[in-house]
C-alpha cells in the first residue's frame, strides 16, 4: 500500500506559463527579424567576448509581439524563463526590443543592479537607443545600446574582475543531484550496520531517529540542478545559467 | 527471524521516503518562502520611501507653490512607513490591508506629485530630478515584480493546505498553520505613475 502511495505521490506537475516566448537561440535571438546577418553576427562576437571576460550574461532579444503584455513584465518573465545569467550571481542582463509596440527594454539581473542602476539603464536607451530607433534604425540603436550596456559594466571592474574564479555551479549541481542517493545510501548502511549488531543481540538497537533533508519532496530540488548545467556556455549550445532578475532596469518607447 | 527484520528495514525506508514524497516538508518550505517573498515586497516598499524625501527636497527648490501636493506625499510617506506587517502577521488579512492601503495612498501622491512638476520645465530638465524619476519608476517596476512573486508563494503555500497529499499534514501536524493573505488585484492607483520624457 505504501508503494502505491509513494509512487503516487512522487508524480509532480509542471506549471503552464501563459505567455510564449521565443527559444534561447544564441546571444541574439531576432524574432522580429529586425538586425541584418552582418550586425547579428557583430553582436554575438561582441556578447560572447563579454562573458568571457566578466562572465556577465547579456543577450539581446527582439520579439514579434509583446503578447498584450507590458514591456515590463514581457521582459521580466523572458528573463526568467530564459535563467540569464549565472546561478547564484544573477549576473545577466537582457535588451528587449518590441518593434510592434514600440517599446525598448533593459532587465538587469538581481546582481547587477548595482552596477547598471535604473537611472543609468534609462541614459543608455534614451540617449544611445531611442533616437536611432526613432530614425528607423534598429541594428544602430541595438549596437549603440549594447556598447553602452558594456560600457557601464565593465567601467566598475572591482565587481568583475573577480568573477572567474567563483564558477562552482557544476560541482553544486552535481552534487546536489547526488545527494537524494547519497541519503538514501546512509540509510541503508546504518540499518545494514544495526542489523549486523543487532544480530548478536536479538532485537532492535533502540528508536530510530530519521533525519529529512529538508529539500526532499518540496519539487524545487528535483528540477532545478538541470538549468545551470550550459552556464558557462562554452560549449556548442548556449542556455542561461540559472539567473533570475527582479524587475531592475529601464524602459523607453519611440 | 532474518526475513521479518529486512522488511521492517524496507518499510521504514520506504516509509521516510513517502513522507517526503507526499509532501511532509511542503507545508513548511512553501511557508518560508511565501514570508521570504514578504520581505522582499517590503524591502521594495521601503526604497521607494527612501527615495522620496530626495525626490521632495528637489521638487521643492523648483516648485515651492505647490505647497499641498508636496506635504501630502510627506504625510503618505509617513504613514506607509509606520505601518509595517511582520511574517507572521500575514495570516492576517485585516493587517496587510492596512499596509497596502497605506502603501496605494502613497502611489497616489507621488502621482499628483510627478504630475505638477510637468509643470516646471526647468525641474523637468533637472539631472537630479530625471535620475530619481527614472530610479522612482524602477522601484515601482520592481515593486510590481517582488508583488507577483508574493502572491504566486502564497497561492501555492494555500493551495498545499487545501490540497492532496500535502492536506494530510496540513490538517494533522501543521493543523495551526492559517492560509496567508494574498494581495488584491493591482488597481489604478497601485498603477505606476506614467513619467513622459
Amino acid at each position: 500500500m505504501w508503494v502505491t502511495i509513494v509512487s503516487f505521490c512522487l508524480v509532480t506537475f509542471a506549471a503552464l506559463a501563459a505567455l510564449h516566448f521565443p527559444e534561447l537561440t544564441g546571444r541574439v535571438v531576432d524574432q522580429a527579424n529586425v538586425l541584418p546577418p552582418a550586425t547579428r553576427s557583430a553582436l554575438e562576437t561582441k556578447l560572447a567576448d563579454l562573458e568571457n571576460k566578466s562572465g556577465i550574461q547579456l543577450v539581446v532579444a527582439t520579439v514579434a509581439s509583446l503578447e498584450d503584455s507590458d514591456v515590463e513584465t514581457y521582459a521580466n518573465h523572458l528573463f526568467r524563463n530564459w535563467k540569464l545569467g549565472e546561478k547564484p550571481k544573477n549576473n545577466g542582463v537582457l535588451l528587449l526590443v518590441a518593434p510592434k509596440e514600440r517599446k525598448v527594454r533593459i532587465e538587469v539581473g538581481y546582481g547587477l543592479e548595482g552596477v547598471l542602476t535604473d537611472a543609468l539603464s534609462n541614459v543608455i536607451i534614451t540617449n544611445q537607443i531611442v533616437p536611432k530607433f526613432k530614425a528607423g534604425d534598429f541594428a544602430g540603436g541595438i549596437e549603440r545600446g549594447v556598447d553602452g550596456i558594456i560600457a557601464a559594466l565593465t567601467t566598475d571592474t572591482s565587481d568583475w574582475q573577480k568573477k572567474k574564479q567563483v564558477r562552482t555551479d557544476e560541482q553544486d549541481s552535481a552534487f546536489a543531484a547526488l545527494l537524494p542517493f547519497l541519503i538514501v545510501g546512509l540509510f541503508l548502511f546504518v540499518f545494514w550496520m544495526m542489523h549486523r549488531h543487532a544480530r548478536g543481540r536479538g532485537g532492535w538497537g533502540g528508536p530510530v531517529f530519521i533525519p529529512m533533508g529538508s529539500t526532499w519532496g518540496s519539487g524545487s530540488s528535483w528540477g532545478s540542478g538541470g538549468s545551470s548545467w550550459g552556464g558557462g556556455g562554452g560549449f556548442g549550445g548556449f542556455s542561461g545559467g540559472g539567473g533570475s532578475s527582479g524587475g531592475g532596469g529601464a524602459s523607453g518607447s519611440w | 527471524m532474518k526475513f521479518p527484520r529486512r522488511a521492517a528495514l524496507l518499510a521504514v525506508v520506504l516509509m521516510a521516503l513517502g513522507l517526503a514524497g507526499c509532501g511532509y516538508n511542503t507545508i513548511p518550505a512553501l511557508e518560508e518562502q511565501a514570508k521570504a517573498k514578504w520581505a522582499d515586497v517590503q524591502n521594495q516598499y521601503q526604497r521607494r520611501a527612501d527615495l522620496i524625501p530626495n525626490l521632495v527636497a528637489t521638487v521643492q527648490g523648483y516648485a515651492k507653490q505647490e505647497k499641498d501636493v508636496l506635504t501630502s506625499v510627506v504625510e503618505a510617506r509617513a504613514k506607509a512607513t509606520s505601518v509595517r506587517v511582520d511574517a507572521s502577521q500575514l495570516t492576517d488579512p485585516e493587517k496587510v490591508k492596512q499596509f497596502q492601503d497605506a502603501q496605494n495612498q502613497l502611489s497616489g501622491a507621488l502621482g499628483r506629485l510627478l504630475a505638477v512638476s510637468e509643470a516646471y520645465p526647468d525641474l523637468k530638465s533637472n539631472a537630479n530630478f530625471l535620475a530619481l524619476q527614472s530610479q522612482l519608476e524602477g522601484t515601482e517596476n520592481r515593486i510590481a515584480v517582488a508583488r507577483r512573486d508574493y502572491i504566486d508563494a502564497v497561492r501555492e503555500y494555500n493551495l498545499s493546505l487545501r490540497t492532496f497529499p500535502t492536506m494530510i499534514w496540513a490538517k494533522t501536524v501543521f493543523a495551526g498553520n492559517k492560509p496567508m493573505a494574498e494581495f488584491t488585484a493591482t488597481d489604478a492607483a497601485q498603477a505606476p505613475p506614467q513619467v513622459k520624457f
